[in-house]
């Protein structure tokens, strides 16, 4: 089967047909490539990776290892012991906060973060410093979202061992100068953990250009099943680094009263793996690099254009973030004046429009922008024109709907 | 799920809510959130002799919130705390999917919120104003 690189390439638009899916920052759909890799592992390689000395056994560990140099090539790392398969961005950020942040924070020092960062970039860094007495400090950004080099310059200081934030806000769908960043972190003795959950499915990352330290994303934002993920840490870090949880597959020797811990990377992947989530998510890389980045993000900017002209034009619809098309990356986060997000959605809801509305998991930031919460359409390559304009159609009369006259 | 869902007494009471005002003289209050909406109000009610004899909510939150809280004041200000009791365990039953005709009719206009039975995602959003009533009776509503 070869693949098409449209809807008809994903199996739930058939079971579902009159859906627009615009929740793609949240989760994205599967194209048939991806469910029949999963099938396939499980019907024809599927032992416990890693440890039997049998034929099936060896398959899946290969299966396993190539998803992991997969991920390698297609984040840039230099080896696949900096590839650490984790369930997702979320658990991958709790490995750092418990296992380097447990290491090297003490009281004192101070993690900054930036105010726009998910709540799953924020509360480990928060418990991290909860315990050890270290200081948690906010980078802020300006209403845009923007964050420039000089407010991170002025908000380093000689006690910061870490700084925390996204390639791509989901709220705000802005690109983050990573790049920038990490060189005045590193000037300034400061360690970089850059969230690529939003950017990796959308824009080509290359973490040794990049220069990040750590680098996390989720499988299933990028067309692979969920319950898959991986960390990339900068080798000497991870080597250094104590284990983040303990048990099977990640021992070299145990005794009565201690234990040697396996290499790079099975030291942090304790534990029967995710060997099936593994084989779909190098299926999704395949399906990815297959169709191109230029591609993807040829489609996803057009469509972003045109649902932000469009929406410019209907009144009382708010855009948070920038002016600018280009900056948002196929994130529309949005308000309408009047109505509340969660009537938004469910008005979207009732014509098979799927959108986001609340806080995003990114509570402080509307703290900040002052609002409680706000909509949000996200976009992929998979979508259509059509999406947008059907889209459009309802974000037109949403008011009406309300009671307004206008 | 139908297109007008919200429908003309939900919008309405929404946009021109009756009750949605400070009240100096209420003899209780309690704040009522739905932490993962961001619904948050504030009910007060003013008790004497056994009667509601006022009513009123502040806060911010989605129509639903809005509009279902505003109905149940209009419902039980004029009577006892026995019969808003009693309302709420007719409104709990109709977004439950359990209501009888008879218990319908008895509901009055927040029988308009009857299709919320099949939005398991808005249930939160309509019962906010009644639990929040629920708790305030129990506790001070209670002991008069």
């Amino acid at each position: 089967m070869s693949n098409s690189f449209t809807k008809s390439d994903f199996p739930v638009f058939d079971a579902y047909k009159s859906l627009v899916y615009l929740d793609n920052s949240a989760t994205q759909q599967k194209p048939a490539a991806v469910l029949e890799r999963v099938e396939k592992y499980y019907r024809e390689e599927n032992a416990n990776p890693l440890r039997g000395l049998y034929d099936l056994s060896v398959k899946a560990t290969e299966t396993y290892e190539n998803a992991r140099e997969a991920v390698r090539r297609f984040l840039g790392a230099e080896s696949t012991k900096e590839i650490v398969f984790t369930r997702n961005a979320t658990e991958s950020l709790n490995l750092i906060a418990y296992s380097w942040g447990r290491a090297n924070i003490k009281a004192g020092d101070e993690i900054l973060v930036a105010i726009s960062e998910h709540h799953s970039d924020l509360l480990p860094w928060q418990i991290l410093t909860k315990e050890t007495g270290a200081e948690l400090k906010y980078l802020e950004c300006d209403e845009t979202g923007r964050y420039t080099a000089d407010s991170l310059k002025a908000a380093l200081t000689d006690r910061t061992k870490l700084f925390c934030i996204a390639q791509i806000s989901n709220v705000f769908g802005r690109l983050n100068p990573i790049k920038v960043f990490a060189d005045i972190c590193h000037a300034n003795g400061t360690l970089i953990v850059c969230d690529g959950a939003q950017s990796v499915p959308h824009t080509a990352v290359d973490v040794k250009s990049l220069g990040v330290d750590f680098l996390v994303f989720s499988g299933h934002k990028m067309l692979a099943p969920m319950g898959i993920g991986g960390l990339y840490g900068r080798k000497e870090l991870l080597e250094k680094m104590p284990p983040f949880l303990y048990g099977g597959e990640m021992i070299d020797t145990v005794t009565r009263c201690g234990a040697t811990y396996a290499e790079l990377p099975h030291k942090f992947e304790a534990g029967t793996v995710n060997a099936g989530g593994a084989a779909g998510l190098h299926a999704a890389i395949d399906y990815i690099t297959e169709l191109g980045f230029d591609e993807i993000e040829r489609r996803e900017n057009e469509l972003t254009a045109l649902a932000f002209s469009e929406m410019k034009k209907i009144p009382h619809v708010n855009i948070i973030g920038a002016d600018d098309a280009d900056d948002h990356h196929g994130i529309l986060t949005f308000t309408v004046d009047g109505v509340h997000p969660h009537d938004i959605a469910a008005i979207f809801d009732a014509e098979n429009i799927a959108i986001r509305a609340g806080h995003h998991c990114a509570q402080p930031l509307h703290q900040f922008l002052q609002t409680p919460s706000t909509a949000r359409m996200s976009l992929a390559f998979y979508n259509d024109e059509e999406d947008i304009q059907r889209f459009i159609g309802v974000l037109r009369t949403l008011r009406r709907k309300m009671g307004y006259d206008g | 799920m139908t297109d007008n869902f919200y429908g003309e007494v939900l919008t309405d009471h929404n946009l021109h809510p009756l009750h949605k005002h400070d009240l100096p003289t209420a003899t209780c209050c309690h704040e009522g959130i739905n932490s993962t909406c961001g619904d948050d109000i504030v009910l007060n009610l003013e008790i004497k002799d056994g009667i509601i004899v006022n009513g009123s909510f502040t806060g911010s939150g989605c129509a639903i919130s809005q509009a279902s809280a505003d109905i149940m004041l209009e419902l039980v200000i004029g009577r006892t705390p026995e019969e808003a009791r009693h309302y709420k365990e007719l409104f709990f039953k109709m977004i439950g999917g359990e209501i009888t005709e008879d218990e319908l009719e008895e509901l009055e206009e927040a029988g308009a919120l009857q299709n919320v039975a099949k939005m398991p995602a808005r249930v939160k959003c309509a019962l906010l104003g009644w639990r929040t009533m629920e708790t305030l009776l129990d506790g001070e509503g209670g002991a008069q």
